[in-house]
C-alpha cells in the first residue's frame, strides 16, 4: 500500500445559516488521482478551500494531516510551501500580463525590489514544456485561447514546486479535444508521482483518469470507489451515489392543480455569448409553459439555463438572438429591455440574489417595491405610506423573518433575504415567472417554505419555471422537466415518467455524442 | 415593544449621531477659544454668507456621490465660467434676469454634456469631469480676457447675497411704523419654520402609530426638540443682526428641494438603488445610465446657481473664483456619512458635514490660526471622518 499523503478528518464547515460541510472524512495516497464528485453546493469546492487554507484554520472544525502532520493553514501561501496548491475553475490570469508574468505573480524570481526576468521567463517556458506548450512565456495570456490557458495555470501550479495538485472543474470551459489533452498529462503527471485531486461533473473523464472517486452529497461524505479494476467503474454507479438520498416530505404536496393554456413559448431560440459571439450559449431551444404549471429546467452547471432565462427576461444576457418568443399564444417582438419584459409579465428571479438581485445597503421596503416603483408613485413621488403597508403584505405572505421592514436586507439570512426577492417579483404582479436556482444557498427549513411559495403561485395562475441543480428538488416539484446539457435542451418528460437515473442517463448521452 | 429594543446602546448611539456630536464639540471647542465670539450675531451670519456656495454644490455633489462614489471635479470651472457669463451679460447692461437665465440654462447644458460621456459612453466620472475642470477654467479666463469684472446690478446684489444690504427687510415693523432690533420679519420666519418642522414631526409619528412602524417616539421628539432649538437660536441672533440674509433663502429651497427628492421621489429611489447594487437595479426595469444622466446634469445646474451666488457675493468675478470649490463640496459629503462606493448618504449628512467644515474653517480664522495650518486640519478631519465611517461598518458584520 502506497502511503497516505493527505487525511482530511472529520471536517465540519458552518456559514451562517448553512452546514456547508458535516464531518466529511477524505484520504488522498501519494501518487493517486482522486476524484471528488457530487452535485452542485454539495460542498466539493469549499472542501478544498479548506484545505488550500483560503478558510483558515480555526474557521472549521476537524484536523488536515499532510505527510503526517497535523497542518494549521492560515493562508493559501502556508498550504503552497507544503506543495498543496490549487487551480480554480475560473481562471485567475491576468490577461494583460506575459504568461510568465502570470505565472510568477506573487511568488517572483529574484528579489522584490529588482525582478530577474532572465530567470522568470528561463523557468516559465521550462514548465511551458512540461505541460506540452509550444507558446513562449512572452506571449500575453490574452492572445492564447481557453484550453492553453488552462495549461498556463498548470504550469503556474507546477513553478510553486505542487506536490499535490487540486484542479477544480478544469475541463468545464474546454472542448472535448482540450480536456483529452488534459487529461492525459494528468496521467503523465501521476507516472512521474504526482499527487493530484480533480473535481468534476464530467463523469466520463472522471472514470478515465481517477484511480479512486469520493461522492459527496449534501456536505457529508458518502463513499470512496475503488477505480482499480479491469473495468472502469461505470457511470451509472457513480451517479448512484451522487442522488441516491432518500426523499420523504421533502417537498409540500401540490393543492388546487389546474394546468391551463400555454401561457409563454419560446421557439428556436439561440443566443450567442455576449464577448465571444461566435460561441452559443443557449443553441436552439424550444419550450413552454402553461397557466398554473411548475416546469422545471435541469442540467449542470454552464447548461445554459442562466442564459436562456435571461435572454427571456429582455435581453438581459447575450447577443445575435433568434428565435421566436410568444405569450398568451402571440409573437412577441421583444425590445433588449428589462422594462419591456416587465410590462409583458415576465419576472426574473436571479440566481445570484446577493449580485444581481438585492440592494445589501437598502431597507426590505425599498428592495420589494423596486421593480414596481411606478405602482407607488404618482408624477414621481413615491406614497410611502402605501409603501410600508406592501412591504409588511408580503412580509406577512412568506413569513419573512424580520422586526420591521425597515430592516436591511444585508442583515437577512440567505433564506429570508430570497423571500424579499421573490416579494419585489411577486409585487411586480407578473403572469411568467422564471425562478432561477429559487433554493441555492439556503437551509431545508427554509428550501420548503420557498416550496410552498412556488406552489401557491401556480395554484394562482402564474406560470412558474424553476431552474434547479438539484435533482431531487425538480422532481419534487415539476409538472413537467426539461433537461438541458451545453445550451442545447436535450429532453423533455413529465413528472411522472422521470427519475433522477434516466435524466442523469440522458445529460450522459448528449455529453458524449457531442 | 420592550424597553430594550426601543433604547439604542449607547455604542450605537454615537456611532449614529458620530458627525452631530462632533460638530457640537467643535463648535463648543471654538466657542471657548474665541471667548464667545464665533457664536455672535455677526459670526452666524458671515458663516452662512460665506458658506452658501458649498451647500448648493454639495446637495449636487450628493447625488453623483449617491450613484456609486462618483465625483464632479469640474464644478469649482463651472462656477467661474457660468458666473463670467452672467457677469459679462450684465456689464452690458442686460437684464440681470436674462443673465440669472443664462448661467443656470449653461450650467444645466455643461452638466448635460459631461452626463452624456459619463452615462452613455461610460466614461470614468473622474475623467470626463477632470477634463472639464480644465476647459472650464480656461474658458472662463476667455470670456473674461484675465481681468476681473464687477457687477453693478443693485438688484442683483440684494436677491443673491453680496453687498451690505442684502438681507430681508422688517417688513412687520415697517407696517407698524417702528424702527430697530430685534428684526421681527425675521423671528416671524423663525418661529413659523419651527412650527411647520413640529407639525411634521407629528404627523409622521401619527402615521407611524396608524401602521403600526416601531420608531422611537422619545427619539424624535428629543431630535426635533434639539434642531428646533438651534433654529429658534440661530433666529433670534440673526434677529438681533440685520434680519435674514437673502442667500439663505436659495440655501434653505436647495436643500429642501433636494431633501424631498432624495426621500420621496422614484428618482432619489434610483439614485441610491443604483450606487448599491446597479446590475440588481438594472434586471429591476430601471434605467440605469438616465440616473447617472439626471445626476450630472443636475450637479450642472446646481453649479449655475452657486455661480450666481458667488459672484453676487464677490460683487464680480475673477478667473481664479472657484477653484477648490469641487473639493469642498465633495469633503462635505463624506464627512457628512456618504460611502465612497455609493448608496448610502443623506443630505441630512451633507449639512452637518458642510457646517463642521464651515465651523472650523471660521473658528480657526477667528483664533488665527495660520492658512497653511488650516488646511492641514481639514485635511485630518476628512480622513477622520472617512475612517471613522469604514471602520463602523465593518463592526457590523
Amino acid at each position: 500500500m502506497a502511503k497516505i499523503l493527505l487525511e482530511m478528518k472529520n471536517i465540519t464547515k458552518t456559514f451562517p445559516g448553512v452546514k456547508a460541510l458535516d464531518n466529511v472524512n477524505l484520504q488522498v495516497e501519494e501518487g493517486e488521482i482522486h476524484a471528488l464528485v457530487g452535485e452542485n453546493g454539495a460542498g466539493k469546492s469549499t472542501l478544498m478551500n479548506v484545505l488550500s487554507g483560503i478558510y483558515p484554520y480555526g474557521t472549521y472544525e476537524g484536523d488536515i494531516v499532510y505527510n503526517g502532520q497535523v497542518c494549521k493553514f492560515s493562508n493559501i501561501k502556508d498550504s503552497e510551501k507544503l506543495g498543496i496548491v490549487i487551480i480554480h475553475q475560473e481562471l485567475a490570469l491576468v490577461p494583460e500580463m506575459t504568461i510568465g508574468e502570470n505565472m510568477y505573480l506573487g511568488n517572483e524570481r529574484g528579489s522584490k525590489f529588482a525582478i530577474d526576468w532572465n530567470t522568470t521567463y528561463a523557468e516559465a517556458d521550462k514548465y511551458l514544456r512540461m505541460v506540452n506548450l509550444e507558446e513562449s512565456s512572452k506571449v500575453q495570456v490574452k492572445t492564447i485561447g481557453t484550453g492553453k490557458q488552462q495549461l498556463v495555470e498548470i504550469a503556474k501550479a507546477l513553478a510553486k514546486n505542487a506536490k499535490l495538485l487540486i484542479l477544480d472543474e478544469p475541463t468545464s470551459s474546454l472542448n472535448e479535444e482540450d480536456s483529452r489533452a488534459l487529461l492525459d498529462l494528468m496521467l503523465g503527471f501521476k507516472k512521474q508521482g504526482m499527487t493530484m485531486i480533480i473535481i468534476s461533473h464530467k463523469l466520463n473523464e472522471v472514470a478515465y483518469v481517477a484511480d479512486k472517486i469520493t461522492v459527496i452529497r449534501d456536505g457529508t461524505t458518502i463513499e470512496t470507489i475503488d477505480n482499480h479494476g479491469t473495468e472502469p467503474v461505470s457511470e451509472e454507479r457513480i451517479i448512484k451515489g451522487m442522488v441516491g438520498r432518500e426523499m420523504t416530505n421533502r417537498f409540500p404536496a401540490r393543492e388546487g392543480v389546474q394546468i391551463g393554456d400555454v401561457m409563454m413559448e419560446v421557439d428556436h431560440w439561440t443566443v450567442h455569448h455576449p464577448l465571444y459571439p461566435e460561441r452559443k450559449v443557449v443553441d436552439d431551444v424550444s419550450m413552454y409553459v402553461r397557466k398554473g404549471e411548475v416546469v422545471g429546467i435541469y442540467g449542470l452547471m454552464g447548461a445554459g439555463r442562466t442564459e436562456l432565462a435571461m435572454s427571456i427576461f429582455g435581453q438581459s444576457y447575450g447577443t445575435n438572438f433568434s428565435g421566436e418568443l410568444k405569450i398568451d399564444g402571440k409573437p412577441v417582438k421583444m425590445k433588449k429591455s428589462v422594462t419591456d419584459a416587465i410590462k409583458h409579465k415576465i419576472a426574473y428571479v436571479t440566481e445570484d440574489r446577493k449580485g444581481n438581485g438585492l440592494i445589501l445597503s437598502q431597507s426590505i421596503k425599498v428592495n420589494t417595491s423596486l421593480a414596481n416603483l411606478s405602482s407607488l408613485a404618482s408624477g414621481g413621488v413615491i406614497d410611502q405610506d402605501k409603501e410600508y403597508a406592501v412591504a409588511e403584505e408580503y412580509r406577512d405572505k412568506l413569513k419573512t423573518k424580520t422586526p420591521t421592514v425597515e430592516q436591511l436586507v444585508g442583515n437577512l439570512s440567505g433564506g429570508n433575504q430570497q423571500k424579499v426577492l421573490l416579494a419585489k417579483w411577486m409585487f411586480a404582479e407578473p403572469d411568467i415567472m422564471l425562478l432561477d436556482e429559487p433554493t441555492r444557498g439556503i437551509d431545508v427549513g427554509a428550501k420548503y417554505e420557498i416550496y410552498c411559495i412556488i406552489n401557491d403561485l401556480a395554484a394562482a395562475g402564474k406560470s412558474v419555471v424553476m431552474i434547479s441543480s438539484e435533482l431531487p428538488e425538480v422532481l419534487g416539484m415539476s409538472d413537467r422537466i426539461y433537461i438541458m446539457n451545453e445550451g442545447k435542451m436535450v429532453g423533455e418528460m413529465k413528472a411522472e415518467e422521470a427519475t433522477q437515473e434516466n435524466i442523469m442517463a440522458l445529460i450522459l448521452q448528449s455529453g458524449r455524442g457531442a | 415593544m420592550t424597553m430594550s429594543e426601543s433604547r439604542m446602546s449607547v455604542g450605537a448611539f454615537f456611532r449614529k449621531y458620530t458627525m452631530v456630536i462632533a460638530l457640537v464639540v467643535v463648535v463648543i471647542f471654538f466657542a471657548i477659544a474665541t471667548k464667545g465670539g464665533s457664536l455672535l450675531p455677526g459670526s452666524i451670519n458671515n458663516l452662512i454668507s460665506q458658506n452658501g456656495y458649498v451647500f448648493v454644490l454639495a446637495a449636487g455633489m450628493l447625488l453623483c456621490i449617491l450613484t456609486g462614489g462618483n465625483i464632479d471635479l469640474s464644478v469649482g470651472s463651472v462656477v467661474c465660467f457660468t458666473a463670467a457669463i452672467g457677469c459679462v451679460m450684465m456689464d452690458r447692461g442686460m437684464n440681470m434676469w436674462l443673465a440669472v437665465l443664462a448661467m443656470l440654462a449653461i450650467g444645466l447644458a455643461i452638466g448635460a454634456f459631461q452626463g452624456f460621456w459619463i452615462a452613455k459612453v461610460r466614461v470614468p466620472a473622474f475623467i470626463a469631469t477632470l477634463s472639464g475642470m480644465y476647459a472650464f477654467r480656461g474658458l472662463s479666463n476667455v470670456v473674461l480676457q484675465g481681468y476681473r469684472v464687477d457687477i453693478s446690478n443693485e438688484q442683483f446684489l440684494f436677491l443673491f447675497g453680496g453687498g451690505r444690504d442684502c438681507y430681508i427687510p422688517d417688513f412687520i415693523r415697517r407696517i407698524m411704523g417702528t424702527e430697530g432690533k430685534p428684526n421681527l420679519t425675521c423671528l416671524a420666519i423663525g418661529v413659523i419654520a419651527v412650527l411647520i418642522y413640529i407639525a411634521m414631526t407629528a404627523r409622521r409619528i401619527h402615521v407611524q402609530k396608524k401602521l403600526n412602524i416601531h420608531q422611537s417616539v422619545l427619539g424624535q421628539v428629543l431630535t426635533t426638540a434639539a434642531i428646533s432649538a438651534v433654529v429658534l437660536f440661530i433666529t433670534w441672533q440673526m434677529a438681533s443682526f440685520r434680519g435674514i440674509p437673502t442667500v439663505l433663502i436659495w440655501i434653505a429651497l436647495v436643500l429642501g428641494i433636494y431633501q424631498y427628492v432624495t426621500t420621496k421621489t422614484a428618482m432619489g429611489r434610483h439614485l441610491y438603488a443604483v450606487g448599491g447594487n446597479e446590475k440588481a437595479t438594472a434586471l429591476s426595469g430601471v434605467k440605469t445610465r438616465n440616473v447617472y444622466w439626471f445626476a450630472y446634469a443636475n450637479i450642472g445646474l446646481l453649479a449655475g446657481l452657486a455661480g450666481v451666488l458667488t459672484a453676487a457675493r464677490a460683487k464680480g468675478i475673477d478667473p481664479t473664483y472657484g477653484e477648490g470649490y469641487e473639493m469642498d463640496a465633495i469633503a462635505s459629503c463624506f464627512i457628512g456619512g456618504a460611502s465612497a462606493y455609493g448608496g448610502t448618504g443623506k443630505v441630512s449628512g451633507m449639512i452637518i458635514g458642510a457646517v463642521l467644515m464651515g465651523v472650523i474653517n471660521q473658528g480657526m480664522n477667528m483664533v488665527g490660526v495660520d492658512s497653511n495650518l488650516q488646511r492641514v486640519v481639514k485635511g485630518l478631519v476628512l480622513l477622520l471622518a472617512v475612517v471613522f465611517d469604514v471602520m463602523s461598518k465593518r463592526q457590523k458584520r
